[in-house]
């Protein structure tokens, strides 16, 4: 059980992030647990503005201040919980032990700056390395990351680099201090889909290398199926799912997951129908019901769902789900891909 | 192992292509140098400068020594701007005279702009009360017409080289302070910014390293076309006696001791005017090419 415990390398309790805006507060994460295990890629899945990559920020303290505010959780890392961290502490941990991929490489990069430059410098920062011993540091990350001519492309500007090279360098800068923890926040929307390909592989070959943990945050279910070993599906700000990727991808027991699955197309199934999409929008985070918030665009909606949030209850051994009616989905009493 | 400049050097032969590293300031600077009224006003710049720092090897005579016997004379060879009231040779006082504009111009702006910065990035980064209260002190001084403003300082300190540094240098930090904040404010919400953060930075380095160098083209734009409203300002107050004493040489103290011979000794007024037209010209010129090389859209 010890083992076990300490095999945990993150544990998010119960975080909630609020935005509070003119029109009224913005519930943008509301009760989100997970923990995170050493070596083990996790997928965030849900659609935009779910509160994914905010979920991401909140682990960095990232929330946009004065707008956004953490209200409450707890997020356990090397036991200690980083909402209650001072800035300076919290500046050595960022890009140290627990780093961060950005969505689009074509902004993450500081344009005055040449890439050699952007590399070293989280080294200088948390290593108090020399220049010299930095830029041989550096060259070697570009070299680790695959950027060709790596010594001559280490003086070029960011403008000079293709979309997927800027996000290999934005991987170099990520784990030049061997982290911990990798948070990467949809990483490839940016780019087009051969690059998509190259830049997982390399993350998940970096991975095995440094035996770090990864956070990968996506609305991409490919990404998650090839790459992930568990995933949390999160809806409207609230984890509706999270278990292994077998379950989510041929168990999934909550409404809204079989329908992300079932608006994939997939190609090893005999018979091919029209996609079906999720009927309805997601709602404004803005006064949520209290009841279930997917009960509106729900096929399985039941008196229950209307009158409280489902708590998300372990149905089976390290399958979470909040939904009323999952047990009747675990055995088989509703058919789930029904068409 | 083979250098970067070696690498490149190699490369340059096989292909025959220039191999090129350029930055924002280098891109700009290319720019700069197509334009050609722009590098008109950088040369008059540069010129002055060179005037200003060299004055005594350039002047023929002792701006303020008096040849009573040569007094209000006209441009002739020995005295090639003529000679003024009290037999001063107007072309030596012109040059010397440089040096105060170009002094007042570049301390002056010095100083608007250091204290611009402070607060521009106090006001801009961090926003909230201090970013309230500072932008409306701001506009307390922009409330002030800039002369007006610089009239109502130098009665109070009193006259002098030095007041009117800090007349001017006071008057024009608001306005830097606004570009300033609008451009942090632009920036801050970069990515690059948030992935800096993101790897650990602090505030300060933020600042220092991630947003100056990115906001600062408009600053050096504003901060170069200011030299030449402060030369303006200068002169102005000078004009007025309440700027640069007697008898050093000043342009704008020589524009208002020759004013009442405009009709009979034109030349006294003409001299010290046309220098300050072409010197503030020159500011303007090169200001408003950097502006045109510092944007991007126009490459």
């Amino acid at each position: 059980m010890a083992e076990i415990e300490n095999n945990k390398i993150l544990e998010v309790k119960n975080l909630s992030t609020y935005f509070y805006t003119d029109d009224g507060v913005v519930k943008a994460v509301d009760g989100v647990s997970f923990d995170l295990k050493k070596g083990e890629t996790l997928g965030i899945v849900g659609e935009t503005g779910c509160g994914k990559s905010v979920t991401a920020l909140s682990i960095l303290r990232l929330i946009p201040q004065p707008l956004g505010r953490i209200v409450g959780g707890e997020i356990i890392f090397e036991g200690r919980d980083l909402l209650k961290l001072g800035e300076k502490d919290l500046q050595n941990l960022r890009g140290n032990k627990i780093s961060m991929i950005f969505q689009d490489p074509m902004t993450s990069l500081n344009p005055v700056y040449t890439v050699g430059n952007q590399v070293m410098e989280s080294l200088i920062v948390h290593r108090k390395l020399k220049k010299e011993e930095a830029r041989k540091e550096g060259l070697k990350l570009l070299e680790m990351v695959g950027i060709p001519e790596f010594k001559r492309r280490f003086n070029s500007y960011p403008h000079e680099f293709s979309g997927g090279m800027r996000q290999r360098v934005m991987i170099a800068m990520a784990i030049a201090n061997s982290p911990s923890i990798l948070i990467a926040d949809e990483p490839t929307t940016a780019l087009d889909v051969t690059v998509q390909a190259q830049i997982l592989e390399l993350m998940d070959e970096l991975k095995h290398k440094t035996n770090s943990s990864i956070i990968i945050i996506t609305h991409d279910l490919g990404v998650v199926a090839k790459y992930a070993d568990r995933v949390m599906v999160m809806y409207a700000g609230k984890p509706v799912e999270f278990s292994n990727i077998d379950n989510i991808f041929y168990k999934p027991m909550h409404p809204y997951t079989i329908g992300l699955m079932k608006s994939v197309t997939r190609l090893d199934e005999e018979k091919r129908g029209n996609l079906k999409p999720i009927e309805g929008l997601p709602p404004s985070l803005i006064d949520l019901p209290k009841c279930c918030i997917f009960s509106a665009r729900c096929k399985y909606v039941c008196d229950e769902c209307k009158r409280e949030y489902p708590p998300l209850v372990e149905i089976e051994k390290d399958h979470f789900v909040s939904c009323y009616r999952a047990k009747e989905f675990m055995e088989g009493i509703i058919e789930r891909f029904d068409n | 192992m083979a250098t970067i400049k070696e690498l490149e050097a190699l490369e340059e032969l096989e292909t025959g292509k220039k191999y090129s590293r350029t930055s924002l300031y280098k891109d700009a600077w290319k720019r700069l140098r197509k334009n050609k009224l722009a590098m008109l006003g950088l040369s008059i710049v540069v010129l002055l400068i060179l005037i200003a720092i060299f004055a005594p090897l350039i002047s023929p005579y002792n701006p303020i020594e008096r040849i009573k016997e040569d007094s209000s004379l006209g441009p002739s060879i020995n005295y090639f701007f003529g000679t003024d009231l009290l037999g001063r040779d107007i072309f030596s006082r012109v040059i010397y005279g440089s040096r105060i504009s170009i002094e007042v111009g570049v301390i002056a702006v010095g100083i608007s702009v250091i204290i611009g910065l402070f607060f521009g990035a106090l006001s801009g980064y961090f926003g909230g009360l201090s970013d309230a209260v500072i932008m409306r002190v701001a506009d307390i001084f922009f409330a002030f017409p800039y002369i007006l403003g610089a009239i109502a300082i130098m009665t109070i300190l009193g006259p002098g080289i030095v007041n009117i540094f800090i007349a001017i240098g006071i008057l024009g930090w608001a306005s830097i302070a606004r570009i300033f904040r609008s451009s942090i404010l632009t920036i801050k919400n970069k990515e690059y910014i948030e992935a800096a953060r993101a790897m650990g930075a602090s505030n300060k380095r933020i600042i220092m390293k991630h947003i100056f160098p990115n906001s600062f083209a408009p600053i050096i734009v504003y901060a170069t076309m200011n030299v030449g409203t402060a030369i303006i300002v200068e002169a102005a107050l000078s004009f007025l006696g309440i700027g640069v004493q007697p008898p050093t040489a000043a342009w704008g103290k020589m524009l208002a001791d020759s004013m009442s011979y405009i009709d009979i000794a034109p030349w006294m007024m003409f001299f010290p005017g046309l220098a300050i037209l072409i010197t503030v010209l020159g500011f303007v010129l090169l200001g408003d090419g950097l502006r045109d090389a510092f944007d991007p859209k126009l490459k």
